[in-house]
This record gives structure tokens, C-alpha cells and sequence, in this order.
């Protein structure tokens, strides 16, 4: 059913992961690293609710920015007092995300195939341009995160080195995979399955198809939320185009698309050759990089639903299979 | 606000809802016709729109003159699009039927964006200028060709599928694309021409809007959340259904931005499309 | 006390009667069976029993309990399995996991579910099949399937809808003997079945349907004698 990449195969990456800032020091490869866990983890998260319960959302940016302001927002005005710490802030954000999904849920789970994934990106659009015209949370200026030093864990903010944040990314692809496995093995991790495959006859073996839904997007939303919060304290500056436009949404579904969707590997293998990729035509093509590389992921978008819509995964198990 | 302002705003909803009623008629011409969602619907209305640009930037040729020209090569467009993309993707999982159109949407805007960068382009000097003053109200003499014309091209498109031969054959493909094709009728043929004739309703509304609106790679955006709306309030597949359903869009835009605020007007339209679809999930008129 | 009861069960879609005044009993441990010819309601009457569909009017007590209205999985933890006319099989899942779902039901630990499923192939004969996508099954295979998926979740009530339906001849009587081993432990069966042999040959009563009402209730030998059966079926030509 799967390759054999097995446990072996995932310690020796782990080992490696752990290893790579030890021999790149640089902050530039760190960089790189840390938006690929960044982006395996968000499509590891997408792909629980997508890849294998089947709701293709193309609005989940909506999680990530719920958790990049909750946490910022908390900073910044100080709420809980001694409490403010982007750690409470993740956790809170997570919390938030996971009640907006199901307030969200409510309506939009009614609908079935296309119509679902049209009416989420009605949702974000919507959530977007609330946020761009809310002075108090920023509006389209942004927020910025305030700066502490020295560095520390507690304020989850790192200037020397980056370090730090490398393994925390880390740390946040190690849960959200952790999570993923877990679940997938368990008995709401077939009821998911079963509801992609088929939901009414998934309902007639039993299975309160609405609530499992529910609880996908749940799980979904709040590991999403929690990239949100790492980004905001990497990066120190959020505002609706950096975390809840439609651009981040398609980057996430692509990300785990291209890998395989509903495979475990997959939105790693994904982010392991978007990433670069993007790195790549970025620096190679200057200014114009940014629509060039869109231009490479609509090709790429194309080409992959087209010959293969399992993903890299799916040709991997065909290959395997053959020899 | 004074009932003036309230009228004139309903009535340039009105006219705008008769183009949103076109573009949305070509989305709902495909969907009855494969059950699959054209995602890139928005961007065929950029291509149009950037096609009626570059015929006046470079050979004086005014929208209305070129429009002929627009609407041919949509046609190709979808006619293409269908034979180079869809085709092979017609019984896949919906996730690849939703990731090809969706592919194409990001790739024509991006290289839009490539190729002409991210400016807002405009037409100067249309043969259609000005506005007229009826009872006290103005209307954009754009506008209302716009509208007008709009609704020309959605009579000609109901005619085509009612009362000709061919467009009766549409209709049974869409109805049952087995029984169809046992009755002797190419079903790859109709699926290409509907195709085509879908992006050119929407080449049709391109060409139209080009002579007022701003022309930029991401206006497709906007306008496809908005024919989505329509589509799926008139009914997935109904045609009839999208010109009432185009012309409600039309007015909740405006009443929306007038009467909550203007930044907010698309929020409001894409709230309304959620309210009505926990009511009834197939739409106003729609057949589910 | 009767296992399931219906009375009075209707449904309309717009101006057509798909179910009118329907009427029966089921006893625990029971096999009815149910024919009629095509349009006669009774995948519709299957819908209602199973939460497919909400009648208009009547009442369906499970157990004396009203579910009438009840959700799916609500009536399929009651008790209430069922097969589709049209198969569902969970094609991207393999064999042994689609009934694994079933057995979910009963109980949250996967390797327990494995076991159970296991059983359930194992009755009925797909056990070589296990580690296969369902999507590549036969139809007579996916047919099994789907009565393997709805047994694991151990149901007091089991709705076969048209099993034989697009089966090879030779295949038939291993199904029907399937079903007989079902009947034998004591699980109660509505069957359609278009195939008058197998109903027949396993009915302890039969009902007949023809444009949403009941003709005849009664012994598989009374009902297929009964004129108006006949009559429903091939004509009145045939009804003498």
C-alpha cells in the first residue's frame, strides 16, 4: 500500500534534520529549511482534512492568519498581562481557529464537492477583506510583533541565530506528522477515509459523518493556527497579504497535491521540492520571480492533476511496484 | 443617504448584474454540460478583457470594433482548454478535476503578471463615452451598452441551446452524456463546443467591460468569486437561473456597499451566497 | 413484540407516489422478502427504513421505538444494516479496511476492528481478497463486500437490496447460500430481489409492491400465485 520508507528511513531523517545547523551555520540555509518544515507542516495539517477526509478546502489560510494575529495581538496590547507570552498566544490561536472552523463548518459542510471548495474561498476572501478594513486589529498596515531581547524561549524570539526557530519548526513538523500518524491509525482516521470514499454509505455503517467533519476541520485549523504563531515570531510583521491571502491557501493544497494527498510522506516530499524550487526561480529571475514561480505552480498544478493526482507518492508506489 | 443615491445605485447593480448574468452563464453551461467547475473562468475575462487592450493599444481598434475578435479567440480558449486539459481529466477524483482548472486560473494570471506586470491598464477614448440623463438618473453610457449587450449575447446563447439543433444536442449531452452519445451525438465535440461557447459568453462580457473597467492580471479574481455566487444561486446548470441570480449579485454588491460600507460590498455578496446556501443547498432555482 | 414495524409509510417526490400506505411486520430473526417490478418503491422504502429518506406520513418503530426521520448512522447504530443497489464500496481503501469501518462500530480499537473484519470476510469467502483496493473488485465480489461491511457492524436487521443483481449465474447460489447462513444466526432480512427462484427459495414471507403499494403479503407460493402479483408483473394476460 505504501512504499517501504518505513521508521528507518524516518530516523535517519530526523537524525539529519537535527544535524543540518550544526554543519550550516549560515542563516540562509537555515531559512530555507525552516519555511520547508513551515510548509510541510501547514499541508500535513491541510492534508488531514483534505487529502484524507476529502474536504478540499482552498480558503485554510484563514487558520494560519487566526493564529499569527491571535498571538501578535495578545503581544501587542498586553491582554493577559504577566500571561502575554506568544507560547499562551499559540495555544490560544490553536483554540481560536479550532471554534472559527466550526463556526465555519456549519454552513459550508452542507455542500459537497466543488460547491465546498468555492464556499471556502468565499470564507477567506471574506475573512481577508474584513481584516484589511478593522483598524483595531491592523487593518491593511499590519502589526508588528514587539521586539525583545535579550533572545529567549519564553518570548520566542531568537535575533542572534536562527537557530532556535530551526528546531522549533522542527518540533511543530515532528507534532503535526505525530498527530497525522496517529489519528490515521486510530478509528476516526478510517471513519475519515470512509467518508472521502463514499459518505453516505459511511453514514449507513454508522458514522455521524457531519461531526467527524467537524472534527477534521478542528484538528486542521488549530495545527494550521500553530504555524501561524511560528511565523509571526520569525519573521516579526504580519498583515493580511502576508498571511491570508488566496496565495497562501493554493501554496499549501500544491504543496501537498505535488507530494501525494492523503499519504503521510507527502506534503514533506512536497515542501522538500517547492521550497527550493521557489528559492530558485527567485533568485534566478529577479524581479519578476514572484509571478514566474506562479507561473511554474500552475504548470505544475496542471501537470500533476492531469498525469498523476496521487503525487510524487503515487509515482513512487507505481515505481516500486513495478521493480 | 437619499433615495436618489439608493435608486442610482440600484439601478447601476441592475446593469451590472446583466454582465455578471453573462459571465456566470458560461460557468453554468459547463457545469451542466461535465459536472466540472471551470476555475479559471475569471481569467478567461482577464484574457478577454487584455485582448480588447492590446487591440486598441497597438491597432486603434475600439472594444466594440474588436469584439468579434475577442470572442473568436475565447472560443479557441475554451475550445482548447477542453481538448488540452479537460479531456483527459473528465472522470478523474474531483480533487484533480478541481486542481486542473484551478492550475490553469493561477497560471494564465501569473503570466498575465509576467508578461504585462501588475499595472492597471485602461482604454482611453471609447467609441462609447459619457452618460445619459434618464428621469433625473444618470446612467454610464459604457454601462448601459454593457448591460445591454450582455443581455443580447444571454438571449442569443438561450436561443442557441432551445431552439437550435445543436444547442438541443448540448442539452441531451448535459442531460445524459451515455444516452447522447448511443443517439449518435459526438460527445467530445459537444463538450468542446461548450467549452468554447462558455469562454466566449465570457469574451463577450470582456470585450463589454473593457471599455469602462480597469484592466489587470487579478481582475479575473473578483469577477469569477462573483459569477461562483451566481451560479450556484441560480442552480449549478441552469442557465435561465443565472441571469436572475447575476443580476441579485449585481444588486447585493451595491446595496451591500451602500448600505454597510464600500470596502465591504464582496464580504457582504460572499455572506449572502452562505446564508442562502444553508437554506437551500441547490440554489434558488436550481435542480439538485 | 415485532422487531420492526411499518404503518402507513408514504412518500411523494413532487407529484409522484413513490410509497403509499405501506404496511408490514418484521419478527426478530425473520426473512422477508420483497419484490416488485422496477418503479414499485422499493429502494425507496429501503431509503425511509434507513434514514435515506423522511416519510411524509406512517410511522417505523424499531423495537417499538419511533425512527422515522432519524439520521443514517443513527438507525445503522440501532441496529439497521443495509446494502446499496447502486455498490459503494470504499474503492481507495483495500477489502479488509472497508470492513474494518464496519466493525468500528462496535468497538474503537483497531486491532480488535482487524479481527472482527477478518471474521467477516472470512464468512463471506472475499478472506484471499483482503489486502486489495476494493475499487477492483468484481461485481460479484464488491456485492460481497458490501454484505461483509454491513455484518461487522453486528446489525439485528439487515436490508439486502437486489444481491444478485448483475451477478454471473454460477455465482448465485453461493450468495444465496450466504444469505441463508445469515438467516441461520439470527439475524432478521429484508431482501429485494428481482430473481423469483432465490426469493423462493429463502422467503419465510414476501411482499409484494407495485407502484408504491402493497399487493400481497403472505408465503412465497401464495404471493407468486396471487392474480394480482401476476398481473403486476407480466400483463393481464397472464393473471387468468
Amino acid at each position: 500500500m505504501r512504499p517501504r520508507l518505513g521508521p528507518l528511513a524516518a530516523f535517519v531523517l530526523l537524525g539529519a534534520a537535527l544535524a543540518f545547523p550544526l554543519v550550516f551555520t549560515l542563516p540562509y540555509p537555515r531559512d530555507v529549511m525552516i519555511r520547508i518544515f513551515l510548509y510541510a507542516m501547514l499541508a500535513t495539517a491541510w492534508n488531514l482534512l483534505a487529502g484524507y477526509c476529502g474536504q478540499i478546502s482552498l480558503g485554510h489560510a484563514v487558520f494560519f492568519g487566526t493564529g499569527a494575529y491571535t498571538s501578535t495581538l495578545l503581544l501587542q496590547q498586553g491582554w493577559l498581562g504577566v500571561w502575554a507570552s506568544p507560547w499562551v498566544g499559540m495555544a490560544l490561536g490553536a483554540l481560536l481557529a479550532a471554534l472559527l472552523s466550526q463556526v465555519i463548518g456549519f454552513p459550508v459542510f452542507r455542500l459537497r464537492g466543488h460547491y465546498f471548495a468555492i464556499a471556502t474561498i468565499a470564507v477567506g476572501e471574506i475573512v481577508q477583506t474584513v481584516v484589511i478594513n478593522w483598524d483595531a486589529v491592523g487593518g491593511a498596515r499590519g502589526l508588528f510583533v514587539p521586539i525583545k531581547r535579550p533572545d529567549s524561549l519564553i518570548n520566542f524570539q531568537f535575533h542572534e541565530s536562527k537557530r532556535t526557530y530551526y528546531y522549533i519548526a522542527l518540533a511543530l513538523l515532528v507534532l503535526a506528522i505525530g498527530i497525522s500518524r496517529w489519528i490515521v491509525r486510530s478509528r476516526t482516521g478510517y471513519y475519515f477515509r470512509a467518508i472521502r470514499e463514499d459518505q453516505d454509505a459511511a453514514a449507513a455503517l454508522g458514522i455521524p459523518v457531519a461531526r467527524y467533519k467537524q472534527r477534521a476541520m478542528a484538528i486542521s485549523a488549530a495545527l494550521t493556527a500553530l504555524g501561524g504563531t511560528f511565523y509571526a515570531q520569525y519573521v516579526l510583521f504580519i498583515d493580511p497579504e502576508s498571511v491570508l491571502p488566496l496565495s497562501l491557501s493554493i501554496l499549501v493544497c500544491l504543496v501537498a497535491v505535488l507530494g501525494g494527498v492523503g499519504t503521510l510522506w507527502g506534503p514533506i516530499l512536497g515542501a522538500a521540492i517547492l521550497v527550493p524550487l521557489g528559492e530558485i526561480t527567485r533568485v534566478q529571475l529577479g524581479g519578476t520571480g514572484k509571478a514566474l514561480d506562479l507561473v511554474i505552480y500552475g504548470l505544475l498544478i496542471m501537470i500533476v492533476s492531469v498525469v498523476q493526482p496521487g503525487g510524487i507518492m503515487a509515482l513512487l508506489q507505481r515505481g516500486s511496484r513495478r521493480s | 443617504m437619499t433615495p436618489e443615491v439608493l435608486l442610482q445605485g440600484i439601478v447601476g447593480g441592475l446593469l451590472m448584474g446583466l454582465v455578471y448574468a453573462l459571465i456566470a452563464a458560461g460557468l453554468s453551461l459547463i457545469f451542466g454540460l461535465m459536472e466540472i467547475v471551470n476555475f479559471a473562468h475569471g481569467e478567461f475575462l482577464m484574457v478577454a478583457m487584455f485582448t480588447s487592450y492590446w487591440a486598441w493599444a497597438l491597432w486603434r481598434l475600439d472594444p466594440l470594433v474588436s469584439l468579434p475578435l475577442t470572442v473568436c479567440l475565447l472560443f479557441a480558449l475554451g475550445a482548447a482548454t477542453y481538448w488540452g486539459l479537460i479531456r483527459w481529466i473528465l472522470d478523474a477524483p474531483m480533487l484533480a478535476q478541481i486542481f486542473a482548472t484551478f492550475g490553469l486560473a493561477v497560471f494564465l494570471r501569473s503570466a498575465a503578471q509576467a508578461l504585462w506586470g501588475v499595472d492597471f491598464l485602461v482604454v482611453k477614448n471609447p467609441l462609447v463615452e459619457g452618460r445619459i440623463s434618464v428621469g433625473g438618473l444618470f446612467l454610464g453610457l459604457p454601462q448601459l451598452v454593457a448591460s445591454v449587450g450582455s443581455l443580447a449575447a444571454f438571449a442569443g446563447l438561450h436561443w442557441f441551446i432551445s431552439r437550435t439543433e445543436t444547442g438541443l444536442a448540448l442539452q441531451a449531452t448535459a442531460q445524459d452524456r451515455q444516452a447522447a452519445s448511443l443517439m449518435g451525438i459526438d460527445t467530445q465535440r459537444m463538450f468542446a463546443l461548450g467549452w468554447g461557447i462558455g469562454a466566449a459568453c465570457v469574451g463577450v462580457a470582456g470585450a463589454l467591460l473593457s471599455m469602462f473597467f480597469y484592466i489587470f492580471p487579478e481582475v479575473g479574481v473578483t469577477f469569477s468569486l462573483l459569477a461562483y455566487v451566481a451560479v450556484a444561486l441560480g442552480g449549478f446548470g441552469n442557465v435561465p437561473g443565472t441571469l436572475v441570480a447575476g443580476v441579485v449579485v449585481g444588486l447585493v454588491e451595491v446595496l451591500g456597499g451602500l448600505l454597510i460600507a464600500p470596502a465591504l460590498k464582496y464580504a457582504v455578496v460572499f455572506a449572502i451566497y452562505l446564508v442562502v446556501v444553508l437554506w437551500r443547498p441547490q440554489g434558488l432555482f436550481g435542480r439538485f | 413484540m415485532p422487531l420492526l414495524e411499518i404503518e402507513g409509510v408514504t412518500k411523494r417526490f413532487g407529484g409522484l407516489v413513490a410509497n403509499r400506505e405501506i404496511s408490514f411486520q418484521v419478527s426478530p430473526g425473520e426473512l422477508v422478502g420483497v419484490i416488485g417490478p422496477n418503479g414499485a418503491g422499493k429502494s425507496t422504502l429501503f431509503d425511509l427504513l434507513t434514514g435515506f429518506q423522511a416519510p411524509d406520513a406512517g410511522h417505523i418503530r424499531l423495537d417499538g421505538v419511533p425512527i422515522a426521520g432519524l439520521r443514517p448512522d443513527e438507525i445503522s447504530r440501532r441496529g439497521v444494516g443495509r446494502t446499496f443497489q447502486k455498490l459503494k464500496p470504499f474503492g481507495g481503501m483495500t477489502v479488509l479496511e472497508n470492513v474494518m469501518v464496519g466493525a468500528f462500530q462496535k468497538t474503537a480499537d483497531p486491532r480488535q476492528a482487524r479481527a472482527e473484519a477478518e471474521d467477516a470476510l472470512e464468512s463471506v469467502g472475499l478472506a484471499d481478497r483482503a489486502h486489495v483496493h476494493a475499487r477492483v473488485l468484481s461485481t460479484g465480489q464488491r456485492k460481497r463486500l458490501e454484505m461483509a461491511r454491513a455484518l461487522a457492524t453486528r446489525p439485528r436487521l439487515l436490508l439486502l437490496d437486489e444481491i444478485t443483481g448483475g451477478v454471473d449465474q454460477r455465482s448465485i447460489p453461493d450468495l444465496v447460500e450466504l444469505v441463508r447462513q445469515l438467516h441461520a444466526g439470527g439475524t432478521a432480512l429484508i431482501v429485494i430481489e428481482h430473481n423469483m427462484r432465490v426469493i423462493m427459495g429463502i422467503s419465510q414471507r414476501v411482499v409484494a409492491l407495485h407502484l408504491g403499494e402493497v399487493i400481497a403479503i403472505g408465503s412465497p407460493a401464495a404471493v407468486t400465485s396471487d392474480a394480482r402479483v401476476i398481473e403486476a408483473y407480466l400483463g393481464r394476460a397472464y393473471a387468468g
